[in-house]
């Protein structure tokens, strides 16, 4: 039996806030390729929408830097999704974790990775002070009934 | 994003409309926070009906009309949430703090 060949893409992209509906909506056209239903693309959408948020707003608080959006289909018709930067980087990636944390004030709500975390099946967050931080989600699109 | 609002013997209806992300964000915040103080309505609605995409800038949002909202001592309802959305304010369990209809 043949299994389908893996495919991947990677985007590099400014840390502008205009980039984050860009993102969100090239995660979705490329996870079209397993045919999701529509809750799934929207799951997709809207962790990739707070991975590159996070990066935006954290990582590069004064400064405009690099994104790097990696985007993976695996065997398992599941999508990996690796979002880095090379910004700031987090000291604790336990307290950044915890909802309603965060050090954004009043126009961030702190609910960021809890998203992620309930929208992917897993979750990697790496981080290094001063070099960077790598978020890694992964997502299985179910197979539907009548599907290739 | 846009933001379009309709204020009656002080009952403030805000109707968004579009994205709603980080982006947006802050220009929907300014806007809200214009109205308000300009109305000093008793009820705000927070009308989401048209609103095609919302990440937890949108809790963001929310969260603070509700603040608005409770420093007049008013209320606040968000009504027509659509589905994505609805997703988003499950996940971070505002419904506890926040009325929708």
């Amino acid at each position: 039996m043949r299994t389908k060949a893996e495919n991947f893409v990677t985007l590099d992209f400014p840390s502008r806030s205009s980039n984050e509906g860009f993102a969100r909506t090239a995660a979705a056209c490329f996870a079209a390729q397993l045919d999701p239903t529509l809750e799934e693309l929207n799951d997709v959408k809207t962790a990739v929408s707070e991975a590159v948020t996070n990066a935006i707003v954290h990582a590069y608080p004064d400064t405009i830097g690099k994104i790097s959006m990696k985007l993976r289909l695996h065997p398992d018709n599941s999508l990996e999704i690796v979002i880095r930067d090379w910004g700031v980087g987090i000291a604790d990636v336990e307290q950044a974790r915890t909802p309603m944390f965060t050090t954004g004030g009043e126009e961030r709500a702190g609910m960021g990775f809890t998203i992620m975390e309930s929208f992917m099946d897993t979750l990697r967050l790496r981080s290094v002070p001063g070099k960077g931080t790598t978020v890694t989600m992964r997502r299985k699109i179910s197979r539907r009934p009548g599907a290739r | 994003m846009a933001v379009s609002c309709i204020c009656d013997q002080r009952a403030l209806t805000a109707t968004l409309s579009g994205e709603l992300d980080h982006h947006a964000a802050k220009h929907i915040m300014t806007q809200l926070d214009g109205q308000i103080d300009r109305e000093l309505p008793r009820q705000l609605t927070i009308d989401m009906g048209a609103v095609t995409f919302t990440d937890s800038s949108g809790i963001a949002v929310l969260l603070r009309a509700h603040r608005q909202m409770c420093r007049l001592e008013g209320e606040l309802r968000v009504v027509n949430v659509p589905s994505q959305a609805k997703r988003v304010f499950q996940a971070a369990g505002l419904g506890r703090i926040i009325r929708f209809e």
